[in-house]
């Protein structure tokens, strides 16, 4: 038998948690849980640079595919597999995890222990998630996830941590519990046409689900995406939660969770609801433009560093979900590809503002000012993220918004355009937040003295100045392992579908332009 | 080998951005001059090999790797050298090559990481420069137009601690989005349309296609592209950053500023010369724009008090002057007056840089004066570049100007020949009223001003002229203004156009390619240059009278400086009392600043901040959300007694949740 390598990502972390539990927890102790937890995950990420080694590109198909039973008399599986769109996912969960532990190493002092336990069962729950295909399994993992993210914004977070925390919480679980409901229909309606219950997300594909069950299905399904994407006006969690988390918990936040909403977009909701999907997509569509412009306009006025990029962030994941709604080949491997830029970059921002705070514990940007003269190299690699975030090209996020906006203009000119001024109003945010921390005098005493990177920050921001880069010069690296998959996911929803969305999407169209 | 020319100075940035902090100034000015003196190499071989060529197939490409493919999106990185691009590329890295030079000098008196900082930027913006000009298509020559965006943004604000510097950096940058939104959705409607994004190919499909009567695709295809041409190029109503953007060191404005990136609009109009020229609507927009920038700028530059900011408008004014050639449909007159103007307004620009340097940071030409004795070789040069400029025959920028002007009015557009012609007339009196304030009559004010630019007062009794390196650039730079005009001679005074011939293939003028349909195409497709033909071989004569009256317009702007400025200075203080008003109007630059601080800047503020920040998510979003949560919760106690327990409890009451509906489900 294979090497099963997508159980392995699961289970390596959990591994590396149970073993830190065996080591006591006192000050000496503190570099070997670090660095326990830090090989750990470094493990896990070369775990998923030999994955995407042995992916077969050209394939649209699940790879790695392993199959348990687990439940037989509900039809409830151990089933992962990866196809293109999880694939560099799971990359990205294995690159982001070794640099938030990283950035944790000076500014977590309490309870060092459970924090890299935290740590790494959220990186296990993050890659159960990409892999699973089998919906009960993937609800375990969905959940799961919050509970250490819960922990980590509670417990290592700021001031307010633990209204943020609550908040995240209550936000999450009141969507993921319709979306279980909707779980449960599904399994329910495979029983009444076979005869058996399932799970199993690849027979559900198959399954043709009468129209107005699609459309509440959709709706719950969307709900806890749209949630956890955020999409407006459901991000209001997000800033708060960013805020008060530490920061490895804001990388990983950024990095990875909030892609778990549009990823379950493009894995569940759409291809498992064609008709619906194809329905809703433009409210869905209207929504992301109206995320787009609404974060950017909100970042602007942000006095918090971290709240500024939190903004941008509903800004940013506007533009991915616009992408995944505009239903094309451009859009939704642009989103795909944003998805994995905007954890590069965003999670780069988080990092540099981590490390500014470590030194001045403030994330006033008011604090700030001329830190250019003081700690040039710093500024330099938060120059380039925030060029790479602002979309200049040859560098990764202009790739992903061209790719999008070209698939959003393919179906609707005006939402492109719409979304286009994002690319105004994202330099404005940026630049503005850039000149006042880093540009003019140094007129505040106690940044005369901050010291420039450290051996460690370098490690952690050389990989992602280089991926930056990378993404940005060569983007068919990347996007090569996603085109199959994007193709297969937009052929099931067009076939699914089939001539009723034409119809529905018409009169929609019509009654939209009477308006 | 075009990828060298790009990669020559990308290197040269690579290494004094890595290195800069670590070597002497000597060799990090060694390292810049050097990648772009390699890059001149490179280029003049280019060019040599493509004329080798003959002229029907001068056009050299390579491509460099496949860069974003997606679905039917398959674009690639491919740099392609043509006539057009060969001219451009001889002006980025030779006048680019001269103001590196003078820059070592220039810059001499910052700390050694400075100096590698700055010399890092240019040479970053020389391979942006040369990418944007290089690029084969539209996603290519982006990378080179939002690059250059950037070099400029970090330019600007070079000098970082001064706010004002770092203002107008972000300035610039923000103005440019603002037209990039248009190149973007442009550059996107050209996919959607032709299914390409190279120059080549688009101009091939559009060959086949009549030019558009109506407001069609083809016209909102080239508005939206030319909205990207206002920022890039400072035209109303973009035109705002460029005048600030002179917080930037002063060689910095002549490269980027005067010479190179702010011609990238006209540049890329006359790369898509067939594309646009099949829109006759987006055309006659792009030529009054132009004109009206052109006016405004020129009549702004009458009474500013900062030799920069002079030369800024007029900049700006110039850059009009070459949008009203592309926007008649004289793609050769705009590209040659882009190519003059890079010489004598570099010219002007650095001789500004050596009187600044001169007089340790001092800008306001109120405080200048007679320094012609003390700065020769900085006083002949400059007053070189203004003659050219001015439009004095026998100088670049008399040939140049006169075709723009002579092709106007040969294509009926008698309106804006005239505004062109006053325009004329503005140009050599600012020009010359700097030219008499700054180096004739007495020094005003001895006394050291607040410098701007070179912080370091030094306590000169007696004024330097140009080190070498500088002189040796302004030499250059003026033996440039007087002879480049000598490519475009036009036939009517005995000249052979040899720039226009040499240009044509490049704007796809069809009749190279002399059979039957093609020939009637070609009447069809260019009936402004069919009229021209006409006009130029029956009315030669005509073409011989215009000059006349435009060289006695720029006489006759440069006596009106003589008898304001030099001979009756009480007379312009007079005119600017009495017209106090337009003076006000003038010297506040019609205020657009203001109207856009005070119409789009404020408002988008205060609504992001009181309407969307703390009303809509704050009270409503948060207010519904907490509200939901007091209903659930029953009351405050209860809620936060959930919310303080543990989460433990939570995620059992979740799993006991999925087995209760589960259950459910099962055995119902």
């Amino acid at each position: 038998m294979m090497f099963p390598i997508l159980s392995s990502l699961v289970a390596l972390p959990i591994a590396g948690a149970i073993l830190l539990l065996f080591v006591r927890d006192d000050e000496h102790n503190e570099p070997l849980v670090r660095n326990i937890a830090l090989v750990v995950s470094l493990l896990v990420f070369a775990q998923t640079l030999l994955l995407w080694s042995r992916f077969n590109a050209g394939s649209a198909e699940f790879q790695f595919v392993e199959r348990h039973a687990w439940i037989p008399a509900f039809g409830i599986s151990y089933l992962v597999g990866v196809d293109g769109i999880s694939l560099l996912l799971l990359v990205l969960t294995g690159f982001l995890t070794p640099l938030a532990l990283l950035s944790s190493w000076e500014s977590v002092h309490k309870k060092t222990k459970a924090f890299c336990i935290f740590v790494l069962l959220l990186e296990s729950a993050m890659m159960g998630v990409f892999v699973s295909l089998d919906l009960f399994l993937f609800y375990i993992f969905w959940d799961a996830m919050l509970i250490p993210m819960y922990f980590l914004i509670g417990i290592w977070g700021y001031d307010r941590r633990v209204y943020a925390a609550v908040k995240f919480m209550l936000y999450t679980m009141a969507g993921s519990v319709l979306m279980l409901l909707a779980i449960l229909a599904l399994a329910y309606l495979h029983n009444a046409a076979t005869g058996a219950y399932s799970f199993d997300l690849l027979r559900l594909y198959d399954l043709r689900i009468p129209p107005p069950m699609q459309f509440w299905c959709f709706l719950a399904f969307a709900l806890a995406f749209a949630i956890k994407v955020p999409l407006f006006p459901f991000h209001t969690w997000l800033p708060d939660a960013h805020v008060e988390a530490p920061t490895a918990g804001s990388v990983i936040l950024a990095g990875v969770l909030l892609k778990m909403g549009t990823y379950g977009l493009v894995r569940f909701a759409f291809p498992l609801f064609p008709l619906a999907a194809s329905y809703f997509a433009p409210y869905l569509a209207l929504l992301a433009v109206i995320g787009i412009m609404y974060g950017a306009l909100v970042a602007m006025v942000q006095p918090d560093m971290k709240k500024l990029v939190a903004y941008s962030s509903v800004s940013h994941l506007g533009f991915v979900v616009l992408g995944i709604a505009a239903m094309n080949t451009q859009g939704v491997q642009g989103a795909v590809y944003q998805m994995l830029n905007h954890g590069v970059s965003t999670g780069g921002l988080f990092l540099i503002v981590g490390m500014l705070s470590d030194r001045r514990h403030t994330r006033l940007i008011s604090e700030y000012g001329g830190l250019k003269r003081v700690v040039p190299h710093l500024v330099a690699v938060f120059l380039i993220v925030t060029l790479s975030s602002i979309g200049l090209p040859g560098l990764n996020g202009f790739v992903g918004e061209l790719l999008i906006l070209l698939g959003a203009f393919r179906w609707s000119p005006r939402a492109a355009a719409f979304a286009a001024s994002g690319v105004i109003l994202s330099a404005t945010y940026m630049l503005w937040m850039f000149q006042r921390v880093n540009y003019g005098p140094v007129n505040n005493d106690k940044n005369k003295t901050m010291r420039d990177l450290s051996a460690r920050e370098w490690a952690i921001l050389v990989p992602i100045v280089a991926m930056i880069a990378l993404m940005g010069v060569l983007p068919n690296m990347f996007l090569r392992p996603i085109g199959p998959s994007v193709e297969r996911m937009l052929n099931q929803v067009r076939q699914g579908a089939g001539v009723q969305i034409q119809a529905i999407k018409n009169s929609e169209f019509g009654s939209r332009n009477s308006d | 080998m075009l990828l060298l020319i790009p990669l020559l100075p990308f290197v040269g940035f690579l290494l004094n951005a890595s290195f800069g902090r670590r070597i002497s100034k000597a060799a990090a000015g060694a390292i810049a001059c050097g990648s772009m003196l390699a890059s001149f190499g490179v280029s003049t071989i280019a060019v040599w090999r493509l004329v080798g060529l003959p002229p029907e197939s001068r056009a050299l490409a390579q491509t460099v790797l496949r860069w974003i493919t997606s679905g039917d999106f398959d674009v690639s990185f491919t740099l392609r050298v043509d006539p057009l691009s060969a001219l451009m590329i001889l002006v980025v890295t030779g006048i680019g090559s001269l103001i590196h030079i003078y820059s070592t000098a220039y810059m001499h008196e910052e700390r050694d990481s400075e100096y590698a900082r700055y010399f890092s930027y240019l040479n970053l913006f020389a391979a942006f420069m040369l990418v944007l000009v290089l690029g084969s298509n539209f996603l290519v020559m982006f990378v080179g137009w939002e690059g250059v965006g950037l070099c400029s943004y970090l330019l600007i604000g070079f000098w970082y601690q001064k706010e004002s510097a770092a203002d107008a950096g972000k300035k610039a940058f923000i103005v440019n989005r603002i037209g990039d939104f248009g190149f973007i959705l442009g550059m996107l409607l050209a996919f959607v349309r032709f299914g390409t994004l190279d120059f080549q190919e688009i101009a091939r499909s559009v060959a086949a296609l009549r030019p558009e009567t109506t407001f069609g695709t083809l016209s909102a295809l080239t508005l939206l592209l030319f909205v990207g041409a206002t920022g890039k190029s400072a035209q109303i109503p973009l035109h705002v950053w460029l005048p600030d953007a002179m917080e930037g060191p002063t060689p910095v404005s002549a490269l980027i500023h005067a010479a190179t990136m702010v011609t990238a609009g006209v540049y890329m109009i006359g790369r898509n010369a067939v594309l646009f020229g099949h829109a006759p609507h987006t055309l006659t927009i792009v030529a009054i724009i132009g004109t009206a920038t052109a006016l405004m700028a020129g009549t702004i530059g009458l009474v500013q008090n900062d030799i920069k900011r002079v030369l800024a408008y007029s900049t700006v004014s110039q850059l009009g002057y070459m949008f009203l050639a592309m926007g008649v449909g004289a793609y050769t007159a705009g590209i040659f007056h882009l190519f003059t103007h890079a010489f004598f307004k570099a010219l002007l620009f650095l001789g500004s840089g050596a009187v600044i340097h001169a007089l340790a940071g001092e800008q306001d030409l109120r405080r200048m004066g007679g320094l012609k004795r003390e700065l020769p070789i900085t006083y002949w040069t400059f007053f070189t570049g203004a003659l050219a400029i001015a439009g004095v025959p026998l100088l670049a920028g008399f040939f140049s100007k006169d075709e723009i002007l002579y092709r106007t009015f040969a294509g009926g557009h008698l309106w804006l020949w005239t505004v062109g012609l006053l325009t004329s007339l503005l140009t050599a009196t600012y020009m010359f009223r700097v030219v008499f304030l700054a180096f004739h009559g007495e020094r005003a004010g001895e006394h050291p001003a607040p410098s701007t630019e070179h912080p370091a007062p030094s306590t000169q009794r007696h004024l330097h002229d140009a080190p070498p390196a500088m002189a040796l650039a302004l030499i250059v730079l003026a033996a440039g203004s007087v002879l480049a005009g000598y490519v475009g001679v036009p036939r009517a005074v005995g000249g052979s156009n040899r720039i226009e011939q040499f240009l044509a293939p490049s704007f796809g003028e069809v009749r190279l390619k002399p059979d039957a349909t093609n020939d009637a195409r070609a009447a069809l497709l260019q009936p402004g240059q069919e009229r021209q033909e006409e006009a130029a071989s029956a009315t030669e004569g005509l073409e011989r009278g215009l000059m006349g009256v435009s060289s006695a317009i720029a006489l006759g702007g440069i006596g009106i400086a003589w008898f304001f400025f030099l001979k009756k200075k009480r007379a312009a203080d007079e005119m600017a009392v009495r017209f106090a008003g337009v003076h006000r109007v003038l010297a506040n630059k019609y205020y657009v600043d203001e109207m856009y601080e005070a119409a789009v800047v404020q408002p988008i503020r205060i609504a992001s901040d009181e309407g969307l920040w703390n009303g809509v998510d704050v009270r409503v979003i948060d207010g519904a959300v907490n509200g939901v949560g007091g209903l659930v919760g029953g009351s405050s106690s209860a809620l936060r007694r959930i919310q303080t327990g543990s989460v433990r409890l939570y995620a059992v009451s979740v799993m006991l949740g999925v087995v209760v509906i589960l259950g459910y489900y099962v055995w119902r």
